[in-house]
């Protein structure tokens, strides 16, 4: 569904990314970990074109998205993400977060939209928060009502570009909740966290990242049972500390 | 268009016989530069004393100081310059008002005035903000060292608030050049009534006026070169400039 | 002094002054407010479109109304809307353009300077996280703009646009030099018809003031509820 071929990215004269390659299959979930600043949040963002790249090629479902005749809008409408500081829409409701998108990106017609916001509110558990403003949530709730903005347009896939590290410790559960049934049901995800307790629950594959290259990309149990690289085993070692 | 252009009008002679149009134009860039700092000068000084006012412990003075920003930037200065030149010398005892009509150059004196106190207003509102975007902790060091009150702000909270005000005070000081054309409303020859003036006896509107555009653009930018040049030479290490809410002309 | 101050000629002039010339005032700083408003935001959007041609052209224009003072791009206007009209209706003279709509259409072009660098410091204060979610829900450029961007600018930039709009109240008695009757300049025209200058213009001074200062107590009553809602 989603393959990554070499890709490499410059800021200016500064390497972030080099000649990264993945893929992640139908329904497959692949967390990706590594330090801050190895080049994580970038790689991600490149996936549905948010950042764009140098070198490389990256195929979506079929359709390249560095190619400049690609309808980025159109594939990124195919794609959910979800970001590390929620990015809810603080001037719109709750259940308007959910439907503007649909009607704007997708055409729905409001009537459908609606039904659609309000079942997936529903599913996260935040029904009773449809008028409330972003502001007025917590922000494990704020970023579960993220998830369900993305879910509303039907994706394809999701992303997801740490979605717990802005939360309060005791939030972080519920977002993981709905992302641990999320992937259950069947959902193809590239993942951004630390969170290894997620991965070691439902991801098929670890990839660890450092300074913009993919040192390692493993099937699950085989990442935490013996790591190859030393630079993953000494953050493994850190990570899991506490 | 049928426009007739004719950019040689410059080097003829204007109607006072003497200078051509473009000297009377220099005549009036003088008349501008020479009104703006003299007005600057008391907006300057009236607006720092009224900005320090403002932010003392001294209830009463700081509602005084209130009062004097309110009065000058809720009238319009065109309606001030005219409560100077029409009403003032009406109201004050009438021998110093027969001795203020009769002075020669009163647009030139009313306009310094009218201009300065308006202006004043809004250096003192910068001159405000200033001090209080200073760290609280400043104001008190000053004061356990010992500092009385006018130490304090002369040697501690003043220097850093200039520092941190030169970008919003350079502003205020390219509006005084620009709000001086106001004066031409009560008789003042600054550049553009003199540019309207060459309209009226010439009839070449658009050079006329594309000449003093272009008189006060240069302005604008030897003014701000120079005042970015003494923010750099003043300019405290590890401190960034400090940007104002952004209303205002 | 004041014991000849004459109550009788403001009384008397009421109707003038605010029917004529007041609501003249308010509409034109009405309408320049909306249209400066409008012309402002598009400008803003080109000077950061990240399209060169756009951004200086957008620059120079804002630089350009930001150098020269108000009262001489009034002349400017007062002179060149009627060559502009000519040359959009292809006429064969220039067109004569009554008061109103030529105060109008230099008040809209020269606040929409300010308007515009008031907009652009509002879309600059939205987070890019803002931007990057909307393009990831595949929002196209329009719709970013429309629906995420400029309503949050709008929203925070309230106080400092309508303070720009008081300052533009302010300014409209400059249209005193091309001898229109707004309000200052019916105050003046009975002043100079009675000989009753101290009256007219302590009149209008108080006038002005009083509503300059009721607006911005408003507004700053707004931006203190602005800042807890946020």
């Amino acid at each position: 569904m989603i393959t990554i071929d070499a890709i490499s990215k410059w800021y200016g004269p500064t390497q972030v990314l080099r000649d990264c390659s993945a893929a992640v299959a139908k329904g497959e979930v692949v967390v990706v970990c590594g330090p801050s600043g190895s080049g994580k949040s970038t790689l991600i963002k490149c996936v549905n074109g948010l950042e764009p790249f140098q070198k490389g090629r990256i195929d979506v479902d079929g359709i390249s998205v560095g190619d400049p005749k690609t309808d980025l809008p159109k594939l990124r409408a195919r794609i959910g993400m979800v970001f590390q500081h929620f990015e809810l829409f603080p001037h719109l409701s709750v259940l308007r977060n959910l439907t503007l998108p649909q009607i704007k990106v997708l055409g729905r017609n409001p009537d459908a939209a609606r039904d659609k916001a309000v079942s997936l509110l529903d599913r996260v558990g935040l029904r009773v928060h449809a008028e409330k403003f972003p502001g007025q949530l917590s922000g494990g709730q704020q970023q579960r009502v993220a998830i369900a903005r993305a879910l509303a347009m039907d994706p394809i896939a999701m992303l997801f570009d740490e979605p717990t590290s802005a939360l309060d410790p005791e939030m972080i559960q519920e977002v993981l909740d709905v992302m641990v049934g999320l992937a259950k049901d069947g959902m193809t995800m590239i993942v951004v966290t630390h969170e290894m307790s997620f991965a070691r629950k439902v991801a098929n594959r670890v990839a660890f990242m450092d300074k913009g290259e993919i040192v390692e990309d493993a099937p699950t149990a085989d990442f935490f049972g013996k790591p190859r690289s030393e630079r993953a085993q000494l953050f493994l070692s850190k990570i899991l500390q506490h | 268009m049928n426009y007739h252009w004719n950019w040689d009008i410059f080097w003829e002679l204007s109607p006072d016989g003497v200078h051509t149009y473009f000297q009377t134009l220099m005549l009036g860039t003088a008349w501008t530069l020479i009104t703006a700092a003299c007005a600057w000068i008391i907006a300057f000084a009236s607006g720092s004393i009224v900005g320090v006012v403002r932010t003392t412990p001294y209830a009463i003075a700081v509602r005084l100081g209130d009062v004097y920003v309110e009065l000058f930037r809720n009238v319009p200065l065109l309606v001030q310059m005219f409560l100077w030149y029409f009403v003032f010398p009406e109201v004050v005892p009438h021998a110093f008002g027969t001795w203020l009509k009769q002075l020669p150059n009163g647009s030139f004196y009313t306009a310094v005035v009218a201009l300065g106190l308006y202006m004043s207003a809004r250096v003192a509102e910068q001159v405000r903000a200033g001090i209080l975007s200073l760290p609280r902790g400043q104001r008190q060091a000053a004061l356990a060292l010992g500092l009385t009150l006018p130490q304090t702000y002369a040697y501690v909270l003043l220097p850093m608030t200039y520092r941190i005000i030169m970008p919003p005070l350079t502003s205020e000081l390219l509006n005084t050049i620009k709000n001086s054309a106001v004066a031409l409303t009560i008789g003042l020859m600054e550049l553009t009534a003199r540019a309207r003036a060459m309209q009226e006896f010439s009839f070449q509107v658009f050079e006329a006026f594309t000449a003093a555009t272009i008189i006060y653009i240069i302005i604008n930018i030897v003014v701000t070169f120079a005042m970015r040049l003494l923010e750099r030479r003043i300019a405290a290490p590890g401190y960034l400039g400090f940007r104002a809410p952004a209303a205002g002309h | 002094m004041f014991v000849n101050f004459d109550f009788d000629v403001i009384w008397r002039s009421l109707p003038y002054l605010f029917y004529r010339g007041m609501t003249f005032t308010l509409l034109l700083t009405a309408l320049a407010t909306a249209g400066g408003i409008v012309i402002g935001t598009l400008l803003a959007l080109m000077r950061l479109s990240g399209t060169t041609a756009l951004t200086v052209a957008a620059a120079a224009y804002v630089n350009l109304m930001r150098s020269v003072p108000f009262v001489l791009m009034i002349f400017w206007f007062y002179f060149l809307v009627p060559y502009i009209g000519q040359w959009v209706t292809r006429s064969a003279q220039p067109i004569q353009v009554g008061a109103f709509a030529s105060c109008l259409i230099t008040f809209t072009l020269f606040e929409a300077a300010f308007f515009c660098e008031i907009m652009r410091a509002g879309i600059q204060s939205i987070s890019r996280g803002q931007v990057a979610a909307a393009q990831a829900l595949g929002m196209t450029y329009p719709t970013v703009m429309g629906y995420i961007v400029l309503p949050q600018a709008f929203r925070n930039m309230v106080p400092v646009l309508l303070t720009q709009t008081i300052i533009l109240f302010q300014d409209t008695s400059l249209v005193y030099v091309i001898s229109v009757t707004d309000f200052l300049g019916a105050a003046s025209k009975v002043a100079e018809r009675d000989g009753r200058l101290v009256e007219m213009y302590t009149f209008a001074a108080a006038v002005y003031f009083i509503i300059s200062l009721v607006a911005s107590r408003a507004v700053a009553h707004l931006q203190r509820r602005v800042a807890i809602i946020r």
